[in-house]
């Protein structure tokens, strides 16, 4: 439910690209990512700011279609059509892009923005074992190396321990404020929380971020134990798990919860993925990042076990009655994925299943509502 | 007690009363089909009227009315609306209690329901629905094909029915009715005989819903519904392509309409209940 210190996250957001804009007057270097591989730890050491860059909107997608196949994912042709139009703030006050070779469509589209934005790229592997984890901090190494050189600044083991620190508690902040959708009924609504897991995404100052999160997760849990609730305690609870979402994006979240449901957890890079497990603090900084990165269960691993562990863990402390695999049309391993996913959450977890294939456009709502009502019917 | 269900799909809108008089199976008392036209809650309103007036009763003797199909919410005299996924369950499994799978095509979009069987779960009863699919956004493989078809050709769908039971399926490559369009005029353009043409299309949509049933383990007996398995070649080339018989009710449009007036029947029956018990007032969720 909106609060006070909801509508002060909100309301910075609305100053935010200002707030870049003021830091980069200041000296500050910034650092733009797409994916969650990217480590944020390495901007911090590097003294710069690491922004997500945005690409959950539908109105960038034609602009991205005079260059890219139409079959190809919304979240690669919107964040593409976003530098074509020069209209994220986030990418223009970017210095540099770390982006890393995710998927087949992110990878080839990172070839043509190079040519609007310096684009440092990640070879990430693909499967997650001890010679993918050496192979994964070179790749970390080489990027030290490289914002070193680009911002003439020293990234030392000492730095890069800081900057694990802070990021931890960033991702505690987050999941605090995830974390009271536990709770029966909920105080937080999905689409509450993907508001506020996307609005944090973009805060150039951490602190101020990691303050406004703590105090959002306490006012909203003082409002719970006073019996408010933000989602109706019959609706039913639903785990939403696949691909990113984010405002302009959250069609699926928004016509689950007006169809009667409630969705408690987004298991995606968007949301629950980012706070889910915290950076070992005390070992070599670079291999623990590489390390935590790594495990992150995005469909692009092969095999992708921690994917399975993560939505059992989910389910169970969530309290959850079904679970809804969100995958972009041209997604390909979110796709297949499904097959896998279905089988496990319906004979393993005992918990219907349902997935939902579709884009950021709005032509198939209509469609989506029929079947998300009787998904909810079901229930 | 007299309830209704009414379903207004995309090309008709249908409605069913049922009358419950005390024993454990209602009979269904009037039941309508009519087009659906540009105004969804006049076609709704006129089913209905229709049905009423089939079953010889008032509007004011209905205690209960549910919506379903594309058209539900634009009904403002229903009570409650409740998708057409649960209420072909819902017709079908009353019509087949040993029903497992549920084939719909519908107009615009075709469906496949898995129905519990058996005893049931913990979490469902028998003949409630377990899982379901949908065809995506295009309309390919549906009843609109056929229109498609039925246009070009210049025949109703009885028409269509008797030509396809005797021709000899040509092979039709696009499932896309504004391609297949332009593939059947180039067909006709060889000479090719209509009948081969029905036959080829007719094969071509039951290919395609069985595509898209094979995503779901069938199991138990096959129930068809919805505006297609009115004709009987149809129905017996899917059984064909499915490889197992399918159940076509005698009714097969109003299996929608009539799972509403059952999910409308369990509603007042449960509030003439509470009325009885509690002495409270029965309870309207909408006006």
């Amino acid at each position: 439910m909106r609060c006070q210190s909801f509508d002060r996250i909100v309301s910075a957001f609305e100053k935010n690209a200002l707030a870049v804009q003021e830091a980069k007057k200041q000296g500050k270097k910034v650092v733009g990512q797409y994916c969650l591989y990217s480590p944020s730890e390495i901007a911090v050491a590097a003294g710069a700011i690491p922004v997500s860059l945005c690409g959950t909107r539908n109105d960038s997608i034609p602009a991205a279609e005079e260059m890219l196949p139409r079959a190809l994912c919304p979240l690669i042709k919107s964040s593409f059509g976003f530098a074509l139009n020069d209209s994220c703030p986030y990418l223009g006050a970017a210095d540099v892009v770390v982006a890393d070779t995710t998927c087949d469509g992110k990878k080839k589209m990172y070839e043509l923005l190079a040519a609007y934005k310096p684009v440092f790229l990640l070879q990430l592997p693909q499967v997650q074992n001890e010679d993918s984890l050496a192979y994964w901090r070179r790749q970390f190494e080489l990027l030290v190396a490289f914002l070193e050189k680009e911002f003439q600044v020293s990234i030392t083991e000492e730095k890069l321990r800081d900057a694990i620190r802070l990021m931890n508690r960033e991702r505690q902040a987050l999941k605090a404020v995830m974390d009271l959708a536990r709770r029966k009924p909920s105080p937080i609504t999905g689409m509450e929380l993907l508001e506020i897991s996307f609005k944090t995404s973009f805060f150039p100052d951490k602190e101020k971020g990691i303050a406004m999160m703590h105090d959002l997760a306490q006012e909203l849990g003082a409002l719970a134990d006073a019996g408010k609730a933000g989602a109706a305690a019959s609706a039913p609870r639903i785990l939403l798990t696949g691909v990113p979402t984010g405002m302009g994006s959250h069609k699926v979240v928004r016509l689950i919860e007006e169809c009667g449901g409630s969705v408690v957890c987004l298991d995606n890079c968007s949301g629950y993925k980012k706070t889910r497990v915290m950076m070992d603090e005390s070992g070599d900084p670079l291999t623990e990042m590489a390390r935590r990165y790594l495990d992150v269960p995005c469909a692009v691993m092969s095999p992708n076990p921690r994917r399975y562990e993560a939505i059992k863990e989910l389910a169970a402390d969530f309290s959850v009655n079904a679970v809804v695999d969100l995958t972009w049309q041209g997604c390909q391993t979110y796709a297949v994925e499904s097959w896998s996913l279905k089988k496990f959450v319906q004979e393993s977890l005992n918990l219907p299943y349902m997935q939902i294939e579709t884009d950021y456009s709005e032509t198939d709502t209509e469609q989506l509502k029929v079947r998300i009502e009787a998904f909810i019917e079901m229930l | 007690m007299y309830v209704a269900g009414v379903d207004v799909g995309s090309v008709a809108a249908k409605a069913v009363v049922l009358e419950h008089t005390g024993g454990e199976l209602p009979r269904v008392a009037g039941r309508a089909v009519l087009p659906t036209g540009w105004n969804t809650a006049e076609a709704g309103e006129l089913a209905l009227q229709k049905a009423c007036a089939e079953a010889a009763v008032e509007r004011e003797a209905l205690s209960r009315i549910t919506a379903t199909g594309y058209g539900r919410v634009a009904l403002p005299f229903a009570h409650k609306t409740i998708t057409e996924i649960s209420c072909h369950a819902r017709g079908a499994a009353h019509l087949f209690p040993r029903a497992g799978i549920v084939l719909d095509i519908g107009g615009q979009d075709s469906k496949v329901i898995s129905l519990e069987t058996g005893q049931g779960t913990a979490f469902r009863k028998p003949g409630a629905v377990r899982d379901f699919m949908m065809n995506d956004k295009c309309a390919a493989g549906t009843g609109r094909f056929l229109q498609v078809l039925s246009g070009i050709l210049n025949m109703p769908l009885d028409d269509l029915s008797i030509a396809a039971a005797v021709g000899t399926p040509v092979a039709i490559s696009s499932m896309c009715a504004v391609f297949a369009e332009t593939e059947i005029v180039g067909l006709l353009a060889k000479s090719t005989p209509p009948q081969d043409i029905a036959a080829g299309v007719f094969r071509a949509i039951a290919r395609r819903m069985c595509a898209l049933a094979k995503r779901i383990p069938l199991h138990d007996e096959c129930v068809f519904t919805g505006g297609l398995a009115v004709s009987p070649s149809f129905a017996a080339i899917l059984s064909e392509e499915l490889g197992m018989p399918v159940n076509v009710p005698e009714d097969p449009q109003v299996v929608g309409a009539l799972g509403a007036a059952l999910i409308s029947l369990d509603a007042a029956r449960a509030n003439a209940h509470a009325a009885t018990t509690s002495n409270t007032s029965t309870e309207r969720e909408k006006p």
